[in-house]
């Protein structure tokens, strides 16, 4: 960075204003606490100075954007090429809300559409089943079958639109609904573009919408990835995720290092499947966490790109440039929102969106303010969407590229980030992998111990969340929040009732037998799981076919 | 010998945010309390059953799901049917200012939203859990 | 049976009148402990194995102990999320407890909750504790039958198990035996056991289960059947709860002979008369053989209240 020759005379210049002008005002004046961290720990020095990053080399640890390590950027040009896609996390209640909901997104300038299912459906239950009762269309829609997904994308060309689907442990069913969706719509299925969620390990780890035990949950992982390989290359076979694992309290260390453990233990298993890393690499995503410490952040996105390109060059042998990159989504962090002093959060949203736009994410959900007390409403989701759009076209920051490479101190936190990652990496591998330490329960118990510790620090006044521990004020409950009827379950389930009786339920039993034998087997599941959807077979009644096989998931997590 | 206060935590319905569930477990056991932790996806007649046989002073219920509405007085009622309505139930999670009259009118004891310190928690039970 | 339990926790002057009133009802429970060490998958092989027994027709209560803090004596009981589907089952009891203070043993507490669940018809009593110390060997002086639990790929752990477990264990099960290295795990118990053979003239079975497959489960269910029956045939049975009866005797003489001594000797006496010896004034024996002394002399004296 700086001539190494500068260094000497740069310390002792440093010394020098330590034990002159810092001392004499510090011995008047003290700092407002005795020693600064950021939420994950890291110690926050006074000053940054050409010293803190003299290991680094500039070609080696930065190069240039689209370039090997890819720390500065995974495009030449980033976002003076196109800005990132703006893509809000929505659904709620039944497909026909939901739809008129993305509609009215797109209708905004909104450029990609981010499905959330509601719980039933993320754990394979139809909206009639009995633990199904009281969730139905809660936090997200609600979609039992092909017809409801046909209803979900009616009138949105599926060729035009990119679309993120929040779905984990029947990702293979929903991706099959999606596709039987376009090819009802003429759409071949190399025009799809879009992203499923199918990050089981997280689940396990965080977020807990699993169904099936690890290894076949592993083999429908793979699965995907072959089937998409030759069938829908444009996809996004997975979106290996940090949120969750920072919502659940961890540090930006642990999203970072939990998060590329999972994404190992992933193209592990798709090597020792027999799948040529650079035949999938290149679809796999990423999916961050932007939180409070808007520098720290920053360097965690940085850190991110560098260790993912290095581990998969050097531990996976990736060739293609593309397997080496590390594309991500970013959504600020939720668990960050105040119920109280709602309003707040527009601003705690507008810098952590600043902060992901610095790291270079490639689309971003900006939260929405009322998120600590309901679903949000259209009025609060527009805003949400107009404080991304302030920072592409009024802001300048998109200008340029990775603008604070260089800092001293965000190269700083970048480096200390990505060892701090790569330490708790080695413990994994240590442990047996990632699968393994999920199942004795580590990464779930490093976690907590963070969570209790961050919940501590608030109820100690070491940490401030303005309107909760400091700056309250009395408030009237909140109004206008988006409730959703109760009568979507009823509705869901007439719905189904008429499903089940005006469908050829012979060919419907036959698929699901061939299922069943496919899943005792080892062939690949997307085939006949797509042939069951366009039976229009349930999300519940082929998972039920697969529990039969598969057995569940029971936790073991320990407190 | 010394009575210690006894707590079920749970987390009914199918949400499987279990951060706000976890850390008052640990709130609590830091307070002297024994806390039964049932982890996710519990049924209320599972809930309900395990507090019985525990003999639970308190069942603290956690949902994020906006399931509450069914879930929560579902516990009351089978706590009812089960003659074990003197076990205190409170629940926390994201739960709408407008619902927690009809909450507590169903019987739950107390609703703690986000932002509720732990202390506030061990302080609602130890004045309101008497033997 | 739930408030019963607390009352063994809390208050044992209410437990001791209830077994007083039905001890001809106890002993016939089959009292069965399960341990091994943290991570070996007990808490899930508990539950298949009570499912499995109670597909039997048995009925049972399942003790759960987990260690408390040291500190706040507070705990975290965490078992019970690894058997929820058992748990509902009308046969069957599953009750918490944590070790409250007892060094990571079992408490008193806990052998009454057994008694207890003996005295309420419990067909099989199964206690489950981490094996971490004290509580493993805790559990003979309570089990009929103990259960020890390894897992392949602990390694040295094998060697680590030899010290304390080995003469515990009635039964091996190698548990998650679908891993790695579970033949490895088998073959050296399989091993230290042919160089130790038991003396009972009862072969200590090793069993592969996958608990989380209900694999093995079956299997272990008749061996355990076996046990108790070999148990009953060869007398041992009768003889052990002979054993257990005698220990319970002399170390609830035992307990209230310290209380009577404290009683008449008064409290806050030990601290001083520690401090004495740790300066070198007394000797410790001197000092006991005082304290022995006056004891006695108070006891004849007062004709010896043992009760109040």
């Amino acid at each position: 960075m700086s001539p190494k020759d500068d260094l000497p005379q740069i310390r002792d210049a440093r010394v020098n204003w330590e034990e002159g002008t810092l001392q004499k005002v510090l011995s008047r004046f003290p700092e407002r606490k005795p020693e600064f961290k950021t939420p994950s720990g890291t110690e926050v020095k006074r000053v940054y100075t050409p010293e803190d990053v003299a290991e680094l080399d500039y070609n080696r640890d930065l190069g240039f954007p689209g370039l090997y390590p890819f720390t500065r950027g995974v495009q030449p040009t980033m976002y003076r090429g196109r800005f990132w896609t703006m893509r809000q996390y929505a659904g709620f209640a039944t497909a026909e809300e939901s739809n008129e909901r993305y509609k009215y997104l797109l209708a905004q300038g909104q450029t990609g559409l981010s499905v959330a299912f509601d719980l039933p459906t993320q754990i394979g239950y139809d909206s009639d089943h009995s633990l199904a009762a009281g969730e139905v269309g809660k936090v997200g829609v609600a979609i039992d079958s092909l017809a409801d997904m046909e209803i979900l994308f009616d009138g949105i060309p599926l060729d035009k639109v990119s679309t993120s689907m929040t779905i984990n442990a029947p990702a293979a069913v929903l991706l099959a609904m999606y596709m039987g969706v376009a090819e009802k719509q003429g759409v071949p299925f190399h025009k799809l573009n879009g992203t499923i969620q199918n990050d089981i390990l997280k689940e396990y780890v965080a977020r807990g919408t699993y169904i099936f035990p690890p290894a076949p949950s592993m083999r429908l992982i793979t699965n995907i990835f072959e089937f998409c390989s030759q069938h829908v290359p444009e996809w996004n076979t997975i979106s290996i995720s940090g949120y969750h694992i920072r919502e659940a309290g961890s540090t930006a260390a642990q999203e970072i290092a939990f998060t590329l453990s999972n994404g190992i233990a992933y193209v592990q298993a798709a090597v020792d499947a027999g799948l040529n890393v650079d035949d999938f690499a290149p679809r796999l995503s990423f999916f961050f966490n932007s939180h409070l410490d808007f520098f720290e952040e920053i360097a965690k996105f940085r850190a991110a790109r560098r260790l993912w390109a290095r581990i998969m060059k050097e531990r996976f042998g990736a060739k293609k440039d593309k397997s080496l990159m590390l594309r991500f989504h970013t959504q600020t962090g939720g668990s960050t929102l105040t119920a109280q002093q709602p309003d707040n959060n527009i601003v705690r949203v507008a810098l952590q969106a600043l902060a992901a736009v610095l790291g270079g994410t490639q689309s971003l959900h900006t939260n929405s303010r009322d998120e600590a007390l309901a679903l949000p409403t259209e009025e609060s989701v527009r805003i949400a969407l107009r404080t991304q759009q302030i920072i592409a076209y009024e802001s300048g920051v998109a200008d340029t590229i990775d603008p604070l490479a260089g800092s001293y101190y965000v190269e700083s936190l970048t480096n200390s980030l990505e060892k701090q990652a790569e330490e708790y990496i080695a413990k994994i591998d240590e442990l047996g992998g990632a699968v393994k330490a999920i199942e004795n329960g580590y990464m779930q118990r490093e976690i907590q111990d963070a969570a209790y510790e961050y919940q501590r620090a608030i109820e100690k006044q070491e940490r401030i969340v303005v309107g909760v521990n400091r700056f309250q004020i009395d408030e009237e409950p909140p109004k206008g929040l988006l409730q959703v009827d109760p009568a979507v379950g009823e509705l869901q389930k007439k719905k189904l009732a008429v499903l089940r009786q005006s469908r050829d339920n012979i060919a419907v039993a036959t698929v699901l037998d061939e299922l069943e034998q496919v899943a005792k087997g080892n062939d690949n599941l997307m085939p006949v799981i797509l042939k069951a959807v366009k039976s229009y077979a349930t999300l519940g009644e082929i998972c039920d076919r697969m529990r039969r096989v598969f057995g569940e998931y029971v936790a073991q997590d320990l407190l | 010998m010394e009575r210690k206060i006894r707590v079920l935590v749970a987390k009914p319905g199918l949400d499987g945010h279990d951060r706000g569930a976890k850390v008052i477990a640990r709130a609590l056991r830091d307070a002297g309390m024994e806390v039964i932790y049932t982890g996710l996806r519990q049924t209320p007649e599972q809930i309900v059953t395990a507090a019985i046989q525990e003999d639970v002073d308190a069942i603290g219920l956690s949902c994020l799901s906006g399931a509450h509405n069914h879930l929560f007085p579902r516990v009351v009622e089978l706590l009812k049917e089960h003659n074990a309505e003197d076990i205190l139930v409170f629940g926390g999670g994201v739960i709408p200012d407008a619902d927690i009259p009809g909450l507590k009118a169903a019987g739950i004891k107390e609703i703690f939203t986000p932002g509720t310190s732990t202390q506030d928690v061990i302080a609602f039970l130890e004045a309101h859990v008497r033997r | 049976m739930a408030r019963a339990i607390s009352a063994a926790e809390n208050d044992p002057p209410v437990v001791q009148a209830f077994l007083r009133e039905h001890s001809q009802r106890l002993g016939r429970a089959r009292i069965v402990g399960i341990t091994g060490p943290p991570g070996a998958g007990k808490s899930t092989l508990t539950g298949c194995l009570a499912a499995e027994l109670v597909n039997r027709g048995f009925s049972l209560g399942l003790l759960l102990v987990d260690p408390s803090s040291p500190f706040t004596g507070g705990a975290i009981l965490g078992d019970r999320l690894r058997l929820p589907d058992i748990a509902q089952h009308p046969q069957v009891f599953v009750r918490s407890m944590s070790s409250r203070g007892s060094m990571g043993g079992l408490s008193k507490a806990t052998s009454d909750a057994v008694k207890l669940l003996d005295a309420f018809g419990m067909d099989f009593v199964l206690i489950e504790t981490v094996g971490t110390g004290q509580a493993e060997t805790d559990i003979v002086s309570v089990a009929d039958s103990v259960i020890v639990v390894a897992v392949p790929g602990l390694g040295d752990d094998i060697q680590a198990l030899k010290a304390g477990i080995l003469e515990i264990a009635d039964l091996f099960v190698v548990n998650k035996a679908d891993r790695e290295g579970a033949e490895k795990t088998e073959r050296e118990l399989l091993h230290m056991l042919k160089m130790q053979p038991s003396s009972s003239g009862w072969t200590i079975p090793v069993i592969r289960t996958v608990a989380t497959k209900n694999e093995g489960i079956g299997e272990l269910a008749n061996k355990l059947l076996a046990h108790y029956e070999f148990l009953r045939e060869s007398g041992l049975l009768l003889r052990q709860r002979v054993a257990r009866a005698e220990q319970e005797l002399k170390d609830l003489l035992r307990s209230r002979m310290m209380q009577e001594f404290e009683r008449l000797m008064g409290p806050a006496l030990y601290r001083d008369l520690a401090q004495e010896i740790v300066a070198g004034e007394q000797s410790l024996y001197d000092t006991a053989d005082k304290l022995w002394q006056q004891f006695l002399v108070r006891i004849t004296q007062k004709g010896g209240s043992a009760s109040d």
